[in-house]
């Protein structure tokens, strides 16, 4: 399968913007960056989310907690789609009590932000869990919606949402198109 | 799916690429393992019989809880306990699990081949947990992830294994495995103790342990099978624990030690000495913990993937 881009939606200078807008909206509102932890769900939202710790930290000036999720352990959907190798999760400090912001790069079904919410829960017990995505696709499958979204971007089931970091892909943007 | 087997017989059929992604995923099993609630719901709803024709300890519990803390329902069966004993046929049995609507049955035998047998018949995934004197996969990727932990690579690592190689499932599914991510194996055994033509599986052979204490990064200690081997083999035990027994003097003596490793149970006083065996137990009782990750990771290889 080959993906066939039809439009190139953001570069890296909006990807750019848009984070440093979004550390702001984290940070208002939740008053600071006190008692806040930010989790990336493998693979590209864990980079984001050191993105917007890198932002949060600067503006706020003292360093904030942030973790990775693997949530393959997790999935109602195993069985149903192709199976990656299972990483590591990475969560090196207590997050009960704490404000957890869960990070990924595309909001689409919901079915892996409901995994991400349970595999925190057996963690411990979060104050409370808000959700940051850089792009909302739609075609929710369950009730969840996000608290901070980059770019809202209406797609047809058919189409795709390829979004490349340059941690991972040597590049920032994000296109439509199609698998092919 | 690309291929993927549902199966998991021998480890001469995974190649470097899988034996490696395998051993990746276990690291985040263990994690697991580790954390307050141990136990992520990955397999739920499916079932699994532990199909035990042989006694284990530790093997069977090991998959029992692999499976458990992915979620799946166990079921362990012995032979002792069961319808075998009223002459039932291993085909009857097999079939009669399956037909209660099982995913995948974890099989161990005392005759080399069983599994392979049982794959033919039944239509669910079937793991070999030790078969006869022919192979023990699961145990030697639980090496393999300990190797691995502890030393930091494989590839080049120089494994020297000791013992009765002849009847040791064990021994040679390490063999395979260390071969295939890059390995050396120096065997190490009296020629009573070694199968005829084990030079083709591309090891070398000593009959000195101090040279292979020089050599070697790794020292893997097979257990003397009491039950299997008679003493004809070798004049006695004293005798072999004098050659090849891991003694106090032999270990003092050693200057750069290497990691040593046993698949346990293991023989105090025979294949090593008890003083010796206190001193290097973290290692050993670290393969167990690793068997727990090894055996989730590949639980959820042949069970979470798209068999369906």
């Amino acid at each position: 399968m080959a993906f066939i881009a039809r439009a190139k939606l953001l570069d890296a200078e909006d990807m750019r913007r848009i984070i440093r807008r979004i550390s702001h909206e984290i940070l208002e509102k939740n008053k600071g960056s006190d008692d806040l932890a930010l989790l990336g769900i493998r693979t590209r939202g864990a980079f984001l989310a050191k993105r917007l710790a890198k932002d949060i930290e600067e503006i706020e000036g003292k360093p904030l907690l942030v973790g990775t999720l693997d949530v393959s352990m997790y999935r109602d959907d195993i069985g149903s789609r192709p199976q990656a190798r299972v990483g590591p999760t990475e969560i090196d400090f207590d997050i009960n009590e704490k404000k957890v912001v869960i990070v990924d790069d595309v909001l689409y079904t919901g079915r892996t932000t409901r995994a991400a919410m349970d595999a925190i829960m057996d963690f411990g017990r979060p104050k409370v869990i808000q959700l940051c995505v850089l792009v909302d696709r739609g075609h929710r499958e369950l009730p969840i919606r996000a608290d901070y979204v980059g770019k809202n971007i209406p797609t047809s089931g058919g189409e795709r949402v390829k979004v490349s970091l340059v941690e991972v892909d040597g590049v920032d943007m994000v296109e439509i198109g199609k698998e092919s | 799916m690309d291929g993927k087997s549902k199966h998991l017989l021998s480890i001469a059929d995974l190649d470097e690429e899988k034996i490696i992604s395998l051993l990746d995923s276990a690291r985040s099993f263990a994690q697991v393992s580790t954390r307050p609630i141990k136990k992520v719901p990955a397999l739920r709803g499916r079932t699994i019989v532990n199909l035990f024709f042989e006694p284990s300890t530790r093997t069977r519990m090991s998959f029992e809880l692999a499976a458990k803390r992915l979620s799946a329902d166990v079921i362990s069966f012995s032979s002792g306990s069961s319808s075998l004993s009223k002459g039932e046929s291993l085909k009857d049995t097999a079939k009669t699990i399956v037909a209660m609507g099982v995913d995948a049955v974890v099989v161990r035998h005392s005759s080399s081949g069983v599994p392979h047998i049982l794959s033919n018949w039944i239509d669910c995934s079937v793991i070999n947990a030790g078969d006869g004197m022919h192979e023990h996969p699961t145990q030697a990727l639980l090496d393999l992830y300990t190797m691995r932990e502890r030393l930091g690579r494989l590839e080049g690592l120089k494994v020297a294994i000791v013992g009765d190689i002849d009847h040791s499932r064990v021994a040679r599914s390490n063999i395979i495995a260390l071969n295939k991510v890059g390995a050396e194996v120096l065997l190490v055994a009296p020629h009573s103790l070694l199968p005829a033509k084990i030079e083709e599986m591309g090891v070398s052979i000593t009959g000195s342990l101090d040279e292979a204490l020089t050599w070697c990064d790794v020292l893997y200690l097979l257990r003397i099978q009491l039950e299997r081997v008679s003493e004809s083999r070798f004049p006695s035990l004293r005798e072999y624990t004098l050659q090849f027994g891991l003694t106090q003097t032999r270990w003092s003596k050693c200057t750069s030690k290497p990691l040593v490793m046993h698949p346990g149970p293991m023989n105090r006083g025979v294949e090593i000495a008890s003083v010796v065996a206190d001193e290097v137990e973290p290692v050993i009782t670290g393969q167990v913990a690793a068997g727990v990750a090894v055996r989730m990771a590949v639980l959820y290889d042949l069970l979470g993937g798209g068999n369906e």
